[in-house]
């Protein structure tokens, strides 16, 4: 928290306005703040743990940022960075990173297998109509993302993704449509969040292509 | 080879099981799990089983040129057909050769495959020693392993629902659709897709399934939508809300039914004359099954 802080503090000096991508839309003033921790091109930092946002639809960033200001999503820094933004500033920011390209990647080779890959792709059902279903399923093949509202997982820093799942199975991020993922989360075992989370951080945010449906099946358990 | 006379061998002692439980008074319908997708053999038999449930679970992909509209196999038969009370394949398999009013005959399991082909993939229908076929009724049979023939499995088709409190209307279905359905199956019922695959299936429309399906029932979309809908958060909707939205989904333009005759009217006399089809009914101005 504090070194984010810090970042925050000296975005000034760390990201030039001049660094900063320029994407399909204009670059919001704010976006200086936001670099100095999801990077000039807003594809996040892996080692601190913060977030891609390049690439996200504008609709799901809009939506989160309101989430942080209003307490359906919890994170201190987030929070002190979304209370001053109004709806058409929220509504710039989104459209900004929307419009930033993620660079293609292949997926790596071989494809992770394991109790990650099998949850990913396979979910645990149980037999039953309520079980857990996969995660591909709603967030696309290899969790590139779907539409507007279910964002990309690939790439995305792992303890970010676990924290995130861990937020919605304590109830402190309650910002899904329908509680899709707070029930799907409170399904997940805490050995399943991890490696789910491990597996969806190993693979590319924009494969340069998809790998044939079919020919990775996550793996034994 | 030697996995595969196992895996037989094993099918014909649970058949010969089955002939007892059958005899049994009042005989429970019985619980079955299939075995897990990991288990699959190896050799020749076993890569059959596995292009059959990539067929199943990728079939825009692995049944291109066959089918006619975006729909995969597992859109309607979750977690690959493995599910039960989503018309899992384990109960289809030992449930065939039966009689089928539909086609007023006895089908076999490939011939049940093919009127899935026809309708619900509104696709050409592959012969029945086609590969297509053969590796469903492999993967099917896979699934199947240690399932008695002839008994009553629990979990088969998908559950039966009560008749709605009231009766069901567009009106009250486009809402709960409005709701619950359009974030994933889009407003228009037109699904997602990222690059070029499934994600979220079409309920209406070009996509979707056309009108000689049995998903094309109200009926039979009410049973499903209640047990398997929203995907994720299954067993929200009430009884009230799958009977509103499944007349909500079977009142909108799908693909024509491919045994049509002659017009609209005398299709609907022969294939759709019950309270559960929408075919040939006037909604919002225009009467379904017109559209070309």
């Amino acid at each position: 928290m504090s070194r984010a802080l810090i970042r925050v503090v000296a975005a000034g000096a760390v990201v030039s306005m001049t660094a900063i991508s320029a994407g399909s839309a204009a670059v919001p003033p704010q976006i200086a703040s936001c670099a100095a921790c999801h990077g000039a091109a807003g594809l996040g930092d892996v080692g601190a743990q913060y977030p891609a946002l390049a690439g996200l639809s504008a609709a799901y960033i809009e939506q989160q940022l309101y989430s942080f200001k209003h307490g359906t999503r919890v994170n201190a820094i987030m929070k002190s960075m979304a209370i001053p933004l109004d709806a058409a500033q929220r509504k710039a920011i989104g459209a900004y990173y929307a419009g930033l390209k993620v660079p293609a990647k292949p997926e790596p080779d071989p494809l992770p297998t394991g109790l990650g890959a099998d949850i990913a792709m396979n979910g645990e059902w149980g037999n039953k109509t309520t079980g857990l279903p996969s995660c591909d399923s709603c967030h696309g093949p290899y969790g590139i993302g779907v539409g507007a509202e279910f964002p990309r997982l690939a790439g995305q820093p792992k303890a970010y993704l676990a924290d995130q799942l861990i937020a919605w199975q304590k109830g402190t991020r309650k910002n899904d449509p329908l509680h899709l993922m707070t029930n799907v989360a409170s399904k997940l075992s805490a050995a399943q969040v991890q490696a789910v989370a491990g597996y969806y951080a190993s693979l590319s945010a924009n494969p340069t292509h998809l790998p044939k449906p079919g020919d990775a099946k996550g793996g034994k358990k | 080879m030697r996995t595969s006379i196992i895996v037989t061998a094993i099918a014909v002692m649970a058949g010969g099981s089955a002939s007892a439980l059958a005899a049994a008074p009042a005989a429970k319908p019985l619980a079955f799990n299939p075995p897990a997708l990991t288990s699959i053999p190896k050799g020749k038999f076993g890569a059959e089983v596995k292009l059959g449930e990539n067929i199943f679970r990728h079939t825009t992909v692995y049944a291109h040129g066959i089918i006619g509209d975006a729909l995969n196999c597992s859109n309607c038969h979750l977690n690959a057909g493995a599910l039960a009370d989503s018309a899992p394949m384990w109960a289809a398999y030992t449930a065939y050769p039966a009689y089928r009013s539909k086609n007023k005959k006895v089908n076999n399991f490939g011939m049940r495959l093919q009127g899935c082909f026809r309708f619900s993939e509104n696709g050409k229908v592959p012969k029945l020693d086609s590969q297509t076929i053969v590796a469903l009724e492999a993967y099917s049979y896979f699934l199947a392993t240690g399932a008695p023939t002839g008994a009553k499995l629990a979990g088969r088709g998908y559950p039966k629902l009560a008749a709605p409190p009231k009766p069901a209307t567009y009106a009250a279905g486009e809402a709960v659709y409005k709701q619950n359905c359009s974030l994933c199956h889009e407003a228009d019922g037109s699904g997602q897709y990222v690059r070029g695959q499934t994600v979220f299936p079409a309920l209406w429309g070009d996509k979707s399934f056309n009108w000689g399906a049995g998903m094309g029932s109200i009926k039979n979309a009410a049973e499903f939508i209640h047990a398997n809908m929203p995907y994720g958060v299954a067993g929200t909707l009430s009884v009230q809300q799958a009977w509103d939205v499944a007349t909500y989904i079977d009142s909108q333009n799908r693909p024509q039914d491919p045994r049509f005759v002659k017009s609209v009217a005398e299709t609907r006399k022969k294939f759709h004359d019950n309270k559960f089809s929408m075919y040939g009914k006037t909604v919002n101005g225009h009467v379904l099954g017109a559209q070309k």
